[in-house]
């Protein structure tokens, strides 16, 4: 855990310096990426992770600092697509408002934070394997109902054409626009969690994940906590949501089918669930994964289509290497570096 | 600190305070009963403690001691009973908002944050009395909240270990963070579960030393099984057996029942 107070050595720590050079040589490379990817790799590969990534971190948010898992993260982002695709314009006009972006893209964001809110109202009184499946029947309950409702969700079918405003007379569409756009939403995502961890909310959430019994024994209202807990991680799920509605041009029910819902877990767990980078690196291996699995299958002669089975068997080696994830074989790997450094330090800077 | 001048200091106001008329009680239980299935834990438990005095609970294992402090900060709810803190009833109030009018525990084996520094334990102990809980605002140096953590540090001897995690402390100044936690914020009444278990002799006389450094107007309820600790912070003295308060009285009275001494101290005290 991220201390809290500042250290009693005298000398401010400026922000910049605290920034490990690894992130300087990440962020310059992200940066530069489309002077050297392809329009493929941008769109589809980090497109795509960036926008998992922040739907798992949602869930990262819950059970990393709150020790909450939740299956309802991708439900919450697919509801936002939904509300953009209702509210804003899509290829169903009959059902779609044309609302302006200043008024829709708000409001799903508000309706997603509420709906995921209420949902953890619901699953905070729970524990472990209930509040799974609570929020699993949940987000069946979306799959199902968004499936057979025509009159608001349409069905089936659901809404196509679903694209971002020409802000700046850009189209968000394009590959390197698309990329800078989820880099972004990415990075603020990730920095207002990492900046979370170390407020009173997240030191008094990740205390009442540690130790619930005290907390309530020092003041605190477990259930609050666990509440607004959900709230934060609804929002960045939101924007989750919108963006992946705007990659694929299309929000269906199978946007958050069960399936949707597990992967989630599957990138945040594999990624890790310690830090706030994990659910980015759980989603750009699932990523990889996913695009690539059927040319290695083909290679070996096998059918595209068990490209589940690649993910699954990817999902083992690393469960079974490492329990904590990419982060935990990382984490152990530096350990083992800075065994003659300060034991209490090891690796932080 | 001079250990005689407090020691004076308390004397003197636990003279007044017996000379005055109490109008409320700090803290007053009725007829407080708990039962696990059939077993009752406690059963019809009446006691009260007046403001600022400081009560010691003494009994066998299984008397019920800590399940009625369980019963008192809400850790779970009495079958049956009313418990009022300064006049208010608080029998149905979830922990936290006991907490947050006056009342605080230490647990007998400690609920500490290992993965946090001391510092952190005793920040979230301040943060969680305060308005600031649900804060997205870093602490800075210069928050009041941060300097009343450190006077807290300071005040339970624990300035050189601030920075330390807290899993890697010594049992004895584990113990010392744990009174430091309940001290955090307006402490009005305070529970201590066997504060002075585990610890070596030094560490019992600087346990002493805290709780009579205490200000007068916080009274206490000590469990302890270390009768020369007990005797020596306390001024009254209720025995517990099965679950039942079994006398009540003066360390004196206590130490020197004929009851008592058959059930509790075998006859042969030391």
């Amino acid at each position: 855990m991220a201390d809290v107070l500042p250290r009693s050595e005298p000398g401010r720590l400026i922000v910049l310096e605290r920034i490990p050079p690894a992130a300087w040589v990440l962020g310059v490379l992200l940066l530069a990426m489309p002077a050297f990817a392809s329009n493929f790799v941008l769109y589809q590969i980090f497109g795509w992770s960036f926008i998992l990534g922040m739907i798992a971190l949602s869930l990262m948010v819950l059970a990393g600092y709150g020790g909450m898992v939740s299956l309802i993260q991708m439900t919450v982002a697919a509801l936002a697509g939904y509300v953009v695709a209702i509210l804003g314009t899509s290829g169903v006009p009959q059902i779609s408002l044309g609302w302006p972006w200043w008024l829709h893209i708000p409001l799903a964001i508000v309706i997603a934070m509420l709906f995921g809110t209420l949902v953890g109202a619901l699953a905070v009184r729970t524990e472990g394997i209930y509040t799974i499946m609570i929020t699993l029947a949940i987000a069946a309950a979306f799959f199902y109902f968004t499936r057979q409702n025509y009159g608001i969700f349409n069905g089936y079918t659901g809404f196509n054409n679903v694209i971002p405003p020409r802000w700046f007379d850009i189209d968000w569409r394009q590959s390197v626009p698309f990329y800078y756009l989820t880099l972004a939403c990415a990075t603020l995502s990730y920095l207002a969690v990492v900046w979370i961890g170390r407020t009173p909310f997240g030191l008094a959430l990740q205390g009442v994940r540690d130790n619930p019994r005290r907390m309530s024994a020092l003041g605190f209202s477990v259930t609050a906590h666990r509440i607004l807990a959900y709230t934060f991680a609804s929002v960045i799920a939101a924007f989750g949501g919108i963006l992946l509605v705007w990659q694929n041009a299309q929000v269906v029910p199978g946007t958050a089918g069960i399936p949707q819902v597990i992967d989630i877990l599957v990138i945040a767990v594999v990624g890790g669930l310690r830090r706030p980078i994990g659910p980015f690196i759980g989603a750009f291996i699932y990523a990889i994964l996913s695009v690539f699995s059927s040319d290695i299958l083909h290679a070996i002669g096998m059918s595209g289509e068990r490209f589940k089975l690649v993910v699954g068997l990817g999902f083992l080696a690393v469960v079974g290497f490492s329990p904590d994830g990419v982060l935990g074989l990382w984490d152990r790997y530096q350990a083992r570096r800075e065994t003659n450094r300060d034991a209490l330090l090891g690796g932080r800077r | 600190m001079a250990r005689s001048a407090i020691a004076s200091t308390r004397d003197r106001s636990t003279a007044e305070r017996l000379g005055s008329v109490t109008t409320g009680n700090a803290l007053e239980l009725r007829g407080v009963t708990k039962l696990f299935g059939a077993l009752a834990a406690i059963s019809d438990v009446t006691m009260s403690v007046r403001p600022g005095e400081r009560r010691a609970v003494l009994g066998s294992n299984g008397a019920g001691k800590t399940t009625l402090f369980n019963c008192v900060t809400g850790d779970f709810l009495p079958t049956s009973g009313t418990i009022r803190l300064f006049g208010e009833d608080l029998t149905n109030f979830p922990a936290h908002e006991r907490i947050r009018r006056g009342l605080r525990r230490t647990y007998q084996i400690s609920l500490l944050f290992g993965g946090m520094t001391v510092a952190d334990n005793v920040y979230l102990a301040c943060l969680g009395v305060s308005r600031g809980r649900f804060s997205l605002l870093r602490p800075r140096p210069s928050d009041a909240i941060v300097a009343r953590a450190d006077e807290l540090i300071a005040a339970v001897h624990l300035a050189r270990v601030r920075d330390t995690l807290v899993s890697s402390l010594s049992y004895g100044q584990q113990r010392q963070l744990e009174i430091a936690l309940a001290l955090a914020g307006a402490p009005r009444f305070i529970l201590f579960d066997e504060p002075a278990a585990g610890l070596s002799p030094a560490e019992r006389a600087e346990l002493v030393a805290i709780l009579s450094g205490l200000p007068d107007h916080i009274g206490y309820i000590i469990i302890e099984h270390d009768m020369d600790v007990a005797l020596r912070v306390a001024e009254s003295v209720t025995m517990m057996h099965n679950g039942r308060v079994f006398k009540e009285g003066t360390p004196e009275e206590i130490e020197n029942d004929p009851e008592v001494q058959e059930l509790y101290l075998g006859g042969g005290h030391g």
